[in-house]
Order: structure tokens, then sequence, then C-alpha cells
């Protein structure tokens, strides 16, 4: 069996800033003293006039970028999915949501899988925060082909853009040649017994619970929804109508992420069972992020039981 | 300044102030205190100070402005519409559904008005990162911001402070607006900011203290000194809370409320006195 490469999300995200600063130079980038870690740092080595430390100041990083993107131009900002979209949610909200700027925030570490550093840094909560404000569009990649080609994407969209990233090497999903869209969900297994829609890491994951369920004589449709918002809701209702169940899948909280977003188009549109797979409302400790995503049941096998009791809730 | 320039600019206040007035009359709701302490500064900046171009209110190489203390907006109403960006008329649908003058200023709603703003300490970085961005990408332009000093209780004006000395933005001017009252009391009471000169001091600011920021030679003054600055500059304007109208000067309770008809017109005889005076 050909060996699978494994590169976290950031890592794409810190090439893609550099490749698009060879081709371009009308953005800046910012970070807030975290740039080894979320990947920026590679491009202040190669750009070191085209980027701004803030330093240890997010609030403020967010209205810095707010006053560059209010003059025109553009900017992405960088820290850690805690501190952008926590600690800084009403600088996000009312400095570049409210005023619709083009600044990109690259949230990086997000969810569980920050591992040794703990609950304080274990952003399980961004999703929700960001989908709360009009207008904002949040992409969450799956791997690091997807998280190189959104931020492109994001480079040509009009408003603020929220780019989630993670720390921990996750196996490659994608081809090259594979085509990212804004707004789209990517259907990866055909299947009508059942939907797996999942984001982020946990895509792989579902694609391992396609084959857990394969065995099981269960066809799971797997769907790849890289966008959370705007949510892809022809995707949504289209597996509601053909498979009848639904299961979401993602490394933060079931408040408010992409199970809400998927249960909130299901629930007006075309009423079936969706189950959702996540943090159960709790907080995360310490520990090596592989196993935490085991303690945590963020796993293949976990999203197969989900599939199971999502089946057997059909009417 | 010639004394027929001031004398103008006197006027253009004065009228300014009406509208401030009969805007929040109008919507029963708003912040005429520190509208009216303010007046005179962004009188000055829109009047003599800034390149702006009323016809052209996105012109690129303009100079910006940023009400950092967003509640002053019916300040800020009033003195664009005295500079053409909009009618008069306006100020009188201030904070009404469908008007364009929502409570606190909104960039993408009003000709003018360069950022949005209202919640406390925003602005300030907004302002710091629009010099920034004249510095890096050019035009070159420079950045007004005027804060409250209850404002820069805030946590993130010391944030935006400290990059922006540290990333030496001369063309950055603030002004505080310091009529030493906030919501709940003076500040020296709720929590006192002062000195507030020692700290945009230490912060690696151009500090000039202006001991009467309603005052158009105290103003044009400190603003060519902050012109000569290699580093960002922040001028300490001591102000009179509720300027203009007797029982709203030095006020507390005229912070964030509106006058009824009686004091109303009140407040507009007292102000057309004033303007009949000017001549």
């Amino acid at each position: 069996m050909e060996e699978v490469k494994s590169v976290a999300t950031r890592v794409g995200y810190g090439t893609a800033l550099v490749e698009l600063g060879k081709i371009r130079d009308d953005f800046i980038v910012m970070d807030a003293d975290l740039a080894a870690a979320t990947q920026t740092g590679k491009f202040k080595k190669e750009f070191p006039d085209r980027f701004y430390d803030c330093g240890i100041a997010e609030q403020n990083m967010m209205g810095i970028a707010a006053g560059i993107a209010a003059t025109g131009k553009k900017v992405i900002v960088s820290s850690f999915a805690m501190f952008a979209a926590g600690r800084a949610f009403e600088q996000v909200r009312n400095s570049i949501g409210y005023p619709h700027l083009n600044v990109i925030i690259g949230a990086t570490h997000a969810g569980i899988s920050v591992g040794e550093d703990g609950a304080t840094h274990q952003c399980c909560e961004d999703i929700a925060l960001m989908r709360t404000i009009p207008g904002m569009t949040i992409i969450n990649p799956a791997d690091e082909v997807e998280a190189r080609k959104a931020v492109y994407a994001a480079m040509e969209l009009d408003g603020p853009v929220y780019m989630r990233f993670g720390r921990l090497a996750v196996p490659v999903v994608f081809d090259e040649d594979y085509k990212f869209e804004v707004g789209k969900g990517t259907q990866l297994k055909e299947g009508n017994d059942v939907t797996i829609i999942a984001t982020g890491l946990m895509v792989k994951e579902a694609l391992e619970a396609y084959d857990i369920l394969k065995n099981e004589g269960i066809n799971a449709r797997v769907i790849n929804m890289a966008t959370i918002k705007p949510i892809d809701k022809d995707i949504i209702i289209k597996a509601a109508k053909e498979t009848g169940a639904i299961v979401t899948a993602e490394e933060h909280s079931v408040i408010g992420g992409l199970g809400s977003a998927v249960g909130e188009v299901v629930g007006e549109e075309y009423p079936v069972p969706v189950v959702k797979l996540g943090v159960y409302d709790t907080f995360g400790h310490s520990g090596p992020a592989v196993k935490l995503l085991d303690e945590f049941g963020l796993r293949a096998a976990n999203i197969a039981e989900k599939a199971k009791k999502a089946i057997s809730l059909k009417k | 300044m010639d004394k027929a320039e001031k004398l103008e600019l006197k006027k253009v206040a004065c009228r300014a102030r009406m509208g401030i007035i009969e805007g929040i009359h109008a919507a029963k709701a708003g912040h005429p205190g520190g509208s009216l302490s303010c007046t005179e500064i962004l009188t000055y900046l829109y009047f003599k100070k800034m390149k702006v171009d009323p016809k052209n209110p996105k012109w690129e190489e303009r100079d910006r402005f940023v009400l950092s203390k967003g509640h002053a907006a019916p300040a800020l109403y009033a003195v664009l519409a005295e500079r053409g960006f909009f009618d008069p008329k306006e100020l009188l649908n201030l904070r009404q559904i469908g008007s364009m003058l929502q409570g606190h200023p909104d960039l993408k709603k009003i000709p003018g008005v360069d950022m949005s703003t209202g919640s406390l300490g925003q602005g300030i970085s907004a302002a710091v990162g629009m010099a920034l961005s004249s510095k890096h990408f050019g035009p070159d332009f420079k950045v007004y911001s005027v804060l409250g000093d209850g404002e820069i209780e805030e946590g993130q004006v010391w944030e935006a402070a400290m990059f922006a000395a540290n990333k030496k933005l001369n063309n950055l001017v603030l002004f505080v607006d310091n009529n030493n009252l906030q919501i709940d009391g003076s500040v020296d009471e709720v929590n006192s900011p002062h000195p507030i000169d020692k700290k945009f001091e230490a912060f690696g600011f151009n500090v000039i203290c202006i001991d009467d920021g309603n005052d158009f030679d105290k103003i044009e003054d400190a603003l060519s000194k902050a012109d000569k600055s290699d580093k960002p500059t922040a001028i300490i304007a001591k102000t009179v809370k509720g300027k203009g109208v007797s029982y709203m000067e030095n006020a507390v309770n005229w912070h964030g409320a509106a006058p009824n008809d009686e004091l109303y017109e009140q407040a507009m005889a007292e102000l057309k006195e004033a303007y009949a005076k000017l001549g």
C-alpha cells in the first residue's frame, strides 16, 4: 500500500502565502508573535518588508487589519484560533465584520488536536463564534492541499474570511488536481444509506468510516464540507433526500459548528435525522494530539457508530 | 489662520452645535455632551487641516479621520454636513429607521465616514492600520483620530499606541478629548487615566497638551507642531463637555441623554444668540 503523506494544514497555509507573495505584492501579512507556529514565519523570512508583527495584541491586530482594508488594501492576519476568534471576537465583529472589510484571518491551532498545550489553547468554539457574524466566510480545510488552494480562493473573495487550520500533521486526502471552490461541498464517496458530512481533519476519518460501514453492508455517502459559511445547502438537501439520514463530523464543539449548520438546513428544508459527532460541551486537556482524538471520540469508528444511530432514527 | 477665517470657523462650529442638538432632539436619543466637547476639533480638521473632497468622498489620496469615540457621531455628522458631504437636513433623521445616520458612524452608509466605530478602543487601531497602509502602499496621507478620555481606559488603546510608536507612524495624529467626564462620573473617580500625557510619552508619542481644546488657535498650533514630528502625535486637549449649551456644560447627566422640548428650545436659543453675536 502506498504510504500516505501527513502534513499539517497550517503548513499549506504558510506555503500558499509564500507562493502568493511571489506573484503579487498587493497584500500585507501580520501576526501576533506566533509567526513560527502559525507558519506566517515563512512569509516573513521571504518578504520581511511585507510582514508586520503586532506583538501579543490580537485585538489591536484585528483593528489594524480593518484599517488597512478600509484603505482598499488586502491584509492577512494570523494567530491561534483561540485568540483570533475568541479573544478578538468583538474586534472581528465590529471592526471587520460590520463594515464587511477584506480581511483574511488565518487561524491556526484550532481544535483539540493542539495537544499538550491543553484546554486554554484548544479552541472548539471558533466556528460557532465566526458563524454568527453576518457576511463572514468560514473555511476549514481537510488537508494540506485543500489548505493551499483555499488560501488562493480566499484572496479573491469580497469581505472577511475566517480560515481554520490545525497544528497536527494529518494525512493528505486530495491530489494536486483537486479543485477547491468556496461555498461548495465535495462528494468524496457515493452511497445512499446515510451521509457523512465532515470537515477539517475529520474528512480523513470519514473516508475510513466509509470502509468500516461498507464492510457491514452499509453504503455511506461522504461529503467534505470545507466551507462552513456560506454552507452548501444544495448538497445537504440532496443528501437528506437521497440518503434519509446524516452524520456530521468535526473537531469542534457540537454547539454551533458544522453539525449545527447542517442541522439548520435540514430542519428547515427536508427534515431527516442529523446526528452530530464533535466535542460534547466540554473543555479539552493536555496530552498527545493523536491520543486526544481517540479519547474525545473523533475517529472513524465513532463516525461509523453515529452513522448507524442515524440510520436507526430513520422513520 | 487670520481673523476672518477664525470667525468663519466659529460660525461653522456654532451651526454644527445646532445640528447636534437638533438631531439628538429629533432622535430623542444620542450623546450631546461628548459631541459638543469635540466640535471645534472636528471643525478645524475638516475645514482647515484635512485634504478631503466632499464631491469625491472615497478619493484615495484624502486624509483619513476615525472617530474612535464613535458616540460623538452627531458632531461628526454635523461637521460633514457643513463641509458639504451631505445635506444638513439629513441630521434630523439621526438614529431613525432607514436613515444613513446610524447611532454610531458607519463607513458603508455615510459619505465622508472613513471607519465604522462605536465600540470604544477599536477606532484607534483602525486609524493606526490606515497610517500603516499609507506608509506601506502609499499614497501619502495623514490619519487623524479623536478618542475620549474615558475611552482610553480600554486596553486596546495602549496596544495600538505601542504599535504606532514602534512602527514610527508619524502620519498619525490622535486627539484625546479630555472633557474629564464619562458615563458613571468624572474620569478621576471612575478609573483615572491620568496622567494622560505621561502615558502617551511613555508609549513613544510626541505629546502636545492644550489647555483649551475648544480654542481654534490652540488646535491649529498643536496640529502644526504635529506636522513636524517624526513620531506619532497625541494631542491631549482639555475640553468642556456639553460646550455651548449652559445646562449641559460639565454635567455628566448629559453624556447620553436627549433634551425635552423645553430644554431643546433653550439650547437652540442659546446657540442662536451665540451665533448672532459672531456677526
